[in-house]
């Protein structure tokens, strides 16, 4: 079975036309990869629908943009993983 | 339809919250002035506009879904097929579905039949955010009532 961060970087990597090799666990969605916001509803609808979880991602822009929050927490692929293992960890329990 | 004002959608036919479908009726005008350009001599309904039907059919649909609190924009077309034309007068059944609510986004699946036969059909994204100001949100409400948003959804929260 394949990691959190294995089943984002495929479809990132499907999603964007990015190659698979070059997405790191450190990138950042959008400073390296070049992830513009259209693009990033495309993975989340990806995402949403292998994990069966709804991104937040009204709460996580909301955040950021009150200072309360950085993009690296939610846009950097192993941050970003976690944030999905708590989501998926939360509607099991 | 009034296509110059955009006013693509006459009549909400159904509206059905529970299963998230849609179904809309607009009657194409036999004379507009798109048509004299589109084409000269050889009047068809654009297919952007074609594509704009099923968007606004589909955005009804998100906007009551949100209680009219939040408004659907645009964002993407995906799959569109433009299956056969379209003319001057013809009466268009236009249908939509949400496949997927996400967190500030919503994915819809729309298409128009005319005499049972589906014309077009496409995936959109649809991006949702506060209404920018109160006049386009009383203006999609007074719209809502003129095509006939059924009374019991929810219109006023």
């Amino acid at each position: 079975m394949s990691s959190t961060f294995d089943t984002i970087a495929n479809i990132i990597a499907e999603t964007c036309d990015i190659p698979r090799e070059s997405i790191k666990p450190e990138s950042h969605a959008i400073n390296d990869l070049g992830i513009d916001s259209l693009d990033f509803l495309d993975i989340a609808f990806a995402i949403d629908k292998a994990f069966g979880i709804k991104l937040p991602l009204e709460q996580w822009t909301q955040e950021v943009n009150d200072g309360k929050a950085s993009t690296d927490q939610y846009f950097v692929l192993k941050n970003l993983s976690a944030r999905i293992d708590e989501l998926v960890a939360a509607k099991g329990a | 339809m009034r296509l110059e004002y955009f006013q693509l959608i006459d009549r909400i036919v159904d509206l059905d919250l529970a299963k998230s479908t849609i179904r809309c009726e607009a009657k194409v005008p036999t004379t507009s002035t798109i048509f004299e350009g589109h084409f000269p001599g050889y009047p068809l309904m654009p297919g952007v506009l074609l594509i704009e039907t099923m968007a606004q059919t589909a955005g009804w649909l998100v906007v009551a879904a949100n209680r009219f609190e939040r408004m659907p924009f645009l964002a993407a077309v995906k799959e569109a097929k433009l299956r056969t034309f379209v003319m001057p007068g013809q009466t268009l059944d236009a249908t939509g579905e949400i496949k997927h609510e996400g967190s500030g986004y919503a994915i819809a699946a729309a298409a128009i039949a005319a005499g049972g036969k589906t014309v077009c059909d496409a995936t959109l994204t649809f991006r949702i955010v506060p209404f920018p100001n109160a006049e386009m949100n009383e203006q999609m409400r007074a719209r809502a009532i003129e095509i006939g948003y059924p009374m019991g959804a929810p219109a006023d929260g």
